[in-house]
């Protein structure tokens, strides 16, 4: 297929394509190689020992000691929900109080409201206007009842990185667990659970050009976690369910080849994105870059463009072949401005006009180049019907 | 999103877009919070709406929506334009998906709020609105009550949980 026909693909935090190598090693798992890694005999035997290849790969990534700290789930969502209900569950003796970080994924935003009909006592933390947690906030909120500490590694709508070692330290010193939702950050940036000082950690597969249907929580040995599906004792009785082979396979080589190219790839990415940002920031008044100025991920660029809502703007990229996200309540099922902008302090209108750019390893320069070119007159267009520019024009012309 | 050819063309090339000079009357409905805003300024000649403009911040839904009401409404009587329900519009449109059906009653609250305007601003008492557009209790839309984003139906603003869908309706604070 000519890669020209697939237009300008920018919405990788959403979903990323296989890596060729990857989808080559899938394929005998779902031909020939289709066993039950529980079964007997010795087609099991050959899926499981892959299984296992792969787990080393995937504790390798994170620099886990054990590979058997690698449970695989189906998604960042499953294994979101596994820690922060497996947790709580499993040490409700020590204490009900979970704390969370107020821009976390949805997976564990409306996890927590499960937690508290379950009566768990769940406190939210603040965000800077960055949308970056204060270690310190952390300190002071975490009580003795405090079981669970999560904060997510790198956020996707904003791309800020959190101080994660840091809160790894307060809550050892405090005797709290601590998890990071790092679907954003591992196989993307280099990470070291030892270094962060994380108890349980969740990636997925396809944040590193691996298949969707294959994610995992890292388990730190000796933390007991109250599994979410009962069944048969997969995932040494941590995770019931037949065993994704071939995603599972495709996970932990996509692992193999992210540490090896991931240097390559944060070089390329954060080029490109800093050229896309400079040229919308110069093209286009009235624009604001969102995130963290520096502790970010090297591959996002999010965007609030004044007076102009963002499902329209994306609808016009669409028709030009630029596929891109945004925050806006719009494009939410919900209707709902984003809650990390919220959270952030950003004024709700214009969240609305929020753009998220995340670059892949198959960008190139005339991808950034195009947007450059095709977005300044998008804007404008829109901003020409927009009662929100007529106004503010008339202010100043005043 | 799946949207429909005439929504498309209607986005992409909106109709009446603007702002009357002196306008007869405005009607300006949404806030930014939500994510669209529209207002609508129209001209009334012999009872009539001789021209009808609109500025729009919003979704593809909203503008097209926006657009369309505009065509529609100008030329008519005021009681007319009265008549033309978010139903109306999202059908000349061939169809908005369902969590874009609020647009629609957006628009014709914009035009009907602009058309009121002209009749305030002339002594005339304000017009009720769209019998179409009542619950499936037959009653009128209550102030402070909005639609669930998913079914349609009329719920109380301060409703966690949709009765038709059972979805859970978040509120901005």
């Amino acid at each position: 297929m000519d890669d020209t026909d697939k237009g300008v693909y920018l919405d990788h935090v959403a979903a990323a394509p296989l890596l060729p190598e990857v989808l080559e090693a899938m394929l005998p798992f779902l031909k020939g190689d289709f066993g039950n890694p529980s079964s007997m005999h010795s087609l099991g035997e050959r899926c499981d020992e892959a299984i296992e290849e792969a787990r080393k790969k995937t504790a390798n990534l994170i620099h886990a000691a054990d590979p058997a700290e690698i449970v695989f789930t189906s998604c960042g969502t499953e294994a979101n929900n596994f820690a922060l209900k497996g947790i709580p569950l499993a040490y409700q003796n020590r204490g009900r109080h979970v704390l969370v970080s107020p821009v976390e994924h949805f997976s564990i935003m409306h996890a927590i409201r499960t937690l508290e009909k379950m009566g768990f006592q769940v406190t939210q933390l603040s965000v800077d206007q960055y949308g970056r947690v204060d270690p310190e906030e952390v300190e002071r909120s975490i009580t003795p009842q405090t079981v669970l500490v999560s904060v997510m590694h790198g956020n996707n709508e904003v791309g800020t990185l959190q101080p994660i070692a840091e809160i790894g330290k307060i809550a050892r010193e405090k005797g709290a667990l601590f998890h990071t939702d790092a679907v954003a950050t591992a196989g993307v940036i280099p990470l070291d659970v030892e270094d962060l000082q994380v108890d349980l950690m969740s990636l997925a597969a396809n944040s590193f050009y691996g298949p969707k249907g294959a994610a995992a929580l890292y388990v730190r040995k000796g933390i007991r976690v109250q599994p979410l599906l009962d069944g048969g004792i997969q995932e040494k009785g941590r995770r019931a369910g037949t065993e994704n082979v071939p995603a599972i396979v495709g996970m932990g080589l996509a692992a193999e080849v992210a540490v090896r190219e991931m240097e390559t790839r944060r070089r390329h990415a954060e080029a490109l994105r800093d050229r896309l940002k400079e040229g919308i920031l110069e093209r286009i008044p009235h624009v604001y870059a969102l995130g963290h100025p520096t502790e970010k991920l090297p591959h996002v660029l999010s965007v609030a463009v004044e007076f102009v809502e963002g499902e329209s703007m994306l609808l016009f990229l669409d028709m030009e072949g630029i596929q891109i996200a945004s925050g806006s309540a719009c494009i939410s099922r919900s209707l709902k401005v984003s809650h990390v902008m919220l959270a952030m302090g950003i004024d709700a209108a214009l969240a609305q006009g929020s753009l998220l750019f995340s670059l892949g390893k198959d960008n190139r320069q005339e991808d950034v180049d195009r947007v450059l070119e095709v977005l300044p007159p998008i804007v404008q267009r829109l901003r020409d019907i927009s009662p929100l520019y007529r106004k503010a024009k008339q202010a100043t012309d005043r | 999103m799946k949207y429909t050819q005439k929504v498309m063309d209607h986005f992409s090339n909106p109709r009446n877009v603007g702002a009357i000079e002196e306008p007869d009357g405005v009607g300006e409905v949404g806030n930014p919070a939500c994510g669209d805003i529209m207002t609508f300024t129209i001209k009334v000649r012999d009872g009539r709406l001789e021209d009808v403009r609109f500025q729009t911040f919003g979704c593809g839904a909203a503008i097209a929506v926006s657009s369309m009401i505009s065509d529609m409404a100008k030329g008519k009587t005021l009681e007319e334009a009265l008549q033309i329900t978010n139903n109306d519009v999202a059908e000349a449109l061939d169809g908005l998906p369902t969590n874009k059906l609020h647009c629609s009653n957006l628009g014709a609250d914009a035009l009907h709020a602009a058309i009121n305007d002209y009749y305030r601003q002339n002594s005339k008492p304000s017009r009720e609105a769209r019998p179409a557009d009542r619950g499936p209790s037959g009653k009128k839309k209550k102030e402070g009550s909005c639609r669930c984003p998913y079914c349609q139906i009329e719920v109380p603003a301060d409703s966690p949980i949709c009765k038709g869908c059972g979805s859970q309706l978040d509120r901005n604070e």
